[in-house]
């Protein structure tokens, strides 16, 4: 891999956390080799990323031979300048990560650095890591094709084997691995993200040796630590894996005492909004005719307008000002079609309807009335 | 010869210095538009001062009333920092996640409100935890270069590049400025520099007591996001991506104003980027309560002689109800009344602290004197005196001024003994089942503002609930003295809980004029438009548009004379039918002929061409205004956007 000309580019993809960028990057610093490493999320610009990438292959000064604004031609052009005054004696290695944002930019990006060893003459490979096959990459005007790798997902014993050996300093591997395998059962059905995991069992090995650290059990009662934990993962699973509460309160909550520890209520069981008046009625009105068939529309639509002036407050005179806008952008309604049908606009109600029941119980209309498919 | 020039041109002279007129100042606007100016300026200093405490007061209300929600928000803060300062010293910090501690601060529906709430934050960050605060809204960052060049100017004060805007023709005024790259490294590079440069001069500077070593040596940079729900989602997912990358070099905090509640963090963020952030949740006080303090504060004390009646604050607190829970929107429209009040009221000027209100009655003036004598409830009073001080009412000046101000006085005790009784009935009553005096104590004294509280139905209910005893012949003691303590509360209510109506001089303080406030506040453009198309006269006031019942002469606007057209058709209105059956004199336009040194107006019919065109003209107005619009459904022909008595 070092003095010959090696593939001109190499697309790598897996999951999330599968080893993509670490293996890559191990073996690039082991290997002592000269690379660039880029994640495309950060480049706003093309020129953020033609500059990531020369800094790190030919040195602090390479960036200002970029002018302002640059094109992938002058990208070529200064490469091959600096390649003049630096001249390869290995194999230079450029990394782009999260490449799926390559196609976004412009067209003639991605199939330049497939093929950038030829462009620039110079002994370079391009490894493009991603989360999407290549399939979704491949450019209707074709391109040169990539070696291609696929990193799997790790199976049950490998993320065994894996997390088992980051094991604390304090405790032996066995009591560790064993800890592994309990977190495991209990998250592997839902998760397979190795640092996810990993950031767990970090937060839960302090509940688990509780009992050791208090002398209730010896490290051999691997049933009864078991006993102690599984509740606090399965209380995990519904609170701090799902980001209902933050880490550092889920770590808080664990060292209170269970008599002390009262509920810490997560994000989503504060699901209610006060809203005014006639922002609820709107919004009622906007679910009725978001989710009703329009055919019914005329039907509902009338008793309901005759339900309103049935009631007192509103006054003859008195009108509700247009609050769509304001609904909208609270995010309660959405607007569907095209952003150019400025003379209608169409909204849709995008509130649930646990959501929209509780509403319409706080000005005491009968919403289950009006419901097509209730009826 | 100043505008003689080879071609044609526009020549445009500005007044010289000298001639320039006086620009007008708040004062000379207000007391330009009052019925008596002899009094308006103190008036205008009566109103400016009260105002200007009832800003001042609420001011302080919300401070008070945020200062909890903020203190808990900067011991998160600070908390947090600590965290970053651990290192990775033990194996936990070594293998969790570094996720960015993220504070989401839900505060209502009432979207106007926040901005002061966000500055209040802004500056107690400053000030006690960081130097390094940023502030975002969604309008500015609609893509993720705008949303970086935002953030890091406005934490390096330098203005920052993205590649692919052009150039802007001025320079940027600080000569000293670079333009630098919008990226994350540029920021790193920035606190690095930044933060030695704290450490080298932390032991000249002894300022700092409350804040700990790490915040000096490390001090947070803080990111608020004004309206998370507003945010475009992708753009903020991809920066909060950038940013955890860098969450080692950087102590990164995020605080995300959230309007409607915690769980559209989890509708915009995919679980792959909320599990980069450490979310905790802080609610703010409900706006309603905040209402209930301001009102409090400001309406139901004695300090403060300007008050609203009962169907003005019925008014303004409708429309903070139905319409958009905002407590900033609300003082303005009792800001509006004062001035209103102030304005209309030549009486006015004795609405203010006690001790001035008795010198300036001592100043009326003959024609004030007069005004107070046809009040109505100063008629009222004279004539349940006897006829010997009738009399003198009527005729001596200075027995009106003496009787004034006992009248004042009398006010202003009326007003402290009707406060107090309120407060004690609302406690009383505020805990009973189904509320049937009102849960908040504003509801009773609207209740207590419109008429006698104790007519009320509900009183007597409430009154007979609480003396509920049970069915022994005898009573107990406890049951004795309950009964004497709400007789007590009874009489109290009886002789203070009067509405204003029946005190003298009331119309001095009170401000009643809801229908005003109303059109004011709740304006319906809609209607003035249609008032404008169907009666040009209304605005216009010219002769030749004066028409009755409803029909508009041909000199109005063209616009108006489509517009009737319009409404006589149905759902869908057929162009091109029309168009060519209209009579030549449909328009027509007085025009002014020179002839020879005398100028004659004559009317002339259009041609057919000039008709049509002027047709379609108005047609288009139309459709910009509104009313109707394009259609597919047939060719040239439109539809009808509005029904019914238009």
């Amino acid at each position: 891999m070092m003095e010959q000309c090696s593939y001109p580019s190499i697309f790598i993809y897996g999951h999330r956390a599968t080893g993509k960028s670490h293996v890559i990057h191990t073996l690039l610093k082991e290997l002592e080799l000269p690379y660039a490493t880029v994640s495309c999320v950060e480049c706003v610009s093309v020129g953020l990323l033609f500059e990531q990438v020369l800094l790190p292959l030919f040195g602090s000064d390479s960036a200002s031979l970029l002018s302002r604004s640059p094109s992938l031609s002058d990208f070529v052009r200064v490469y091959k300048q600096l390649c003049v005054q630096a001249s390869a004696k290995q194999t230079r290695y450029i990394v782009l990560d999260r490449a799926e944002l390559l196609r976004d930019m412009e067209a003639n990006l991605l199939p330049a650095f497939l093929r950038l060893q030829e462009l620039v003459e110079d002994n370079v490979t391009v490894i493009l890591l991603s989360e999407i096959v290549w399939d979704k990459f491949r450019p209707n005007t074709g391109c040169f094709e990539p070696l291609l790798l696929h990193f799997p997902d790790y199976s049950k014993g490998e993320l065994q084997q894996i997390l088992s050996e980051d094991s604390h300093p304090s405790y032996s591997p066995e009591l560790y691995s064993a800890f592994i395998n309990i977190l495991l059962g209990v998250f592997y059905s839902v998760c397979r993200d190795l640092r996810e995991l990993r950031h767990l069992a970090a937060l839960n090995f302090s509940k688990f040796i509780e009992p050791l650290e208090q002398g209730k059990v010896k490290e051999s009662d691997t049933h009864k630590l078991w006993r102690n934990i599984e509740p606090h993962l399965k209380k995990a699973m519904q609170t701090v894996y799902l980001r209902e509460v933050s880490s550092v309160q889920w770590e808080q909550q664990l060292q209170m005492e269970e008599k002390e520890a009262g509920a810490v209520r997560g994000l989503s069981a504060h699901a209610h909004v006060e809203l005014p008046y006639y922002s609820k009625f709107l919004l009622i009105a906007a679910y009725l005719a978001s989710y009703n068939p329009a055919r019914t529309d005329k039907r509902f639509f009338l008793k309901h307008h005759g339900k309103i002036k049935n009631t007192n407050f509103l006054k003859k005179n008195e009108k509700p000002p247009p609050q769509i806008s304001s609904l909208g952008t609270l995010q309660l309604l959405n607007q569907v079609g095209h952003d150019d049908q400025l003379d209608a606009p169409k909204y849709k109600c995008a509130v649930s309807l646990d959501f929209i029941l509780a509403i319409s119980r706080t000005v005491s209309f009968d919403m289950v009335k009006y419901l097509y498919d209730f009826l | 010869e100043m505008t003689s020039s080879v071609s044609k041109g526009c020549f445009v002279f500005k007044p010289s210095a000298k001639k320039r007129r006086k620009t007008p100042t708040v004062e000379d606007y207000f007391t330009r538009g009052c019925e008596d100016t002899e009094n308006s300026k103190l008036r205008f200093r009566n109103c400016q001062t009260l105002w200007e405490k009832m800003n001042a007061d609420t001011e302080l209300l919300q401070d008070e009333l945020n200062r909890k929600i903020l203190d808990s928000l900067l011991a998160f803060i600070r908390k947090s920092v600590s965290t970053f300062q651990r290192g990775t010293d033990d194996w936990v910090s070594r293998m969790r996640a570094h996720e960015i501690p993220t504070a989401a601060l839900v505060l209502g529906v009432n979207v106007p409100d926040h901005d002061m709430t966000f500055q209040c934050l802004s500056d107690q960050l400053q000030q006690s935890v960081t130097p390094f605060v940023v502030s975002v809204q969604a309008t500015e960052c609609a893509a993720l270069n705008h949303m970086l060049q935002r953030v890091l100017e406005r934490l390096m004060g330098t203005s920052v590049s993205v590649d692919n805007e052009e150039e802007p023709e001025q320079c940027s005024t600080n000569v000293n400025q670079k333009r630098v790259h919008c990226s994350l490294i540029t920021l790193c590079n920035w606190y690095k520099t930044v933060t030695k440069v704290c450490t080298a001069s932390s032991t000249a500077r002894k300022k700092r007591t409350s804040v700990g070593k790490d915040m000096q040596q490390h001090p947070p940079i803080v990111v608020i996001f004004k309206d998370l729900e507003a945010f475009n989602p992708k753009v903020l997912q991809d920066f909060i991506l950038i940013c955890s990358r860098y969450v080692e070099q950087l102590p990164l905090m995020f605080v995300f104003g959230i309007a409607t509640s915690p769980s559209t963090i989890q509708h915009m963020l995919p679980h792959s980027v909320s599990s980069l952030l450490g979310i905790e949740l802080f609610q703010s006080l409900s706006c309603t309560q905040h209402l209930a303090s301001v009102i409090d504060k400001v309406i139901l004390t004695s300090q403060f002689p300007f008050k609203p009646n009962g169907k003005v604050l019925q008014v303004l607190v409708s429309i903070f109800l139905y319409h958009d829970f905002s407590v900033r929107n609300f003082i303005k429209g009792l800001q509006l009344a004062l001035l209103e009040h102030f304005h209309s009221q030549p009486l006015s000027v004795l609405c203010c602290k006690k001790e001035a209100a008795l010198v300036h009655a001592t100043e009326l003036s003959h024609r004030d004197v007069e005004r107070l004598q046809q009040l109505p409830s100063f008629m009222r009073y004279v004539e349940e005196q006897g006829p010997q001080e009738q009399v003198e009412l009527l005729t001596s000046v200075d027995h009106v001024k003496e009787v004034c101000q006992k009248l004042l006085k009398d006010l202003c005790k009326y007003h402290k003994n009707y406060y107090t009784t309120l407060r004690c009935l609302h406690i009383l009553t505020a805990s009973l089942p189904k509320y049937p005096l009102g849960k908040q104590i504003r509801e009773l004294h609207i209740s207590c503002l419109e008429k006698n509280v104790w007519e009320n139905d509900e009183y007597a209910c409430t009154l007979l609930e609480m003396k509920k005893s049970r069915r022994t012949k005898k009573m107990s003691q406890f049951e004795i003295l309950r009964d004497q303590a709400l007789e007590f509360i009874d009489s109290l209510v009886r002789s203070h809980l009067a509405p204003p109506e029946s005190q003298p001089l009331y119309e001095v303080c009170y401000y009643s004029s809801s229908a005003v406030l109303r059109r004011h506040l709740n304006a319906t453009p809609r209607t003035s438009i249609q008032t404008a198309l169907s009666n040009p006269y209304h605005y216009l006031k010219n002769e030749d548009l004066r028409a009755e019942d409803g029909t508009v002469s041909n000199a109005a606007p063209d616009i108006c004379i489509v517009y009737k057209l319009h409404l006589e058709c149905g759902r869908l209105i057929n162009l091109t039918l029309i168009s060519l059956h209209l009579p030549n004199d449909l328009f027509w336009k007085p025009s002014e002929i020179c002839l020879g040194t005398s100028i004659v107006t004559c009317f002339h019919k259009l041609n057919r061409n000039m008709c049509i065109a002027r047709f379609i003209q108005a047609v288009s107005e139309l459709e910009f205004l509104g009313f109707i619009k394009s259609t597919k459904q047939k060719t040239d022909h439109v539809s009808r956007l509005t029904w019914g008595g238009c």
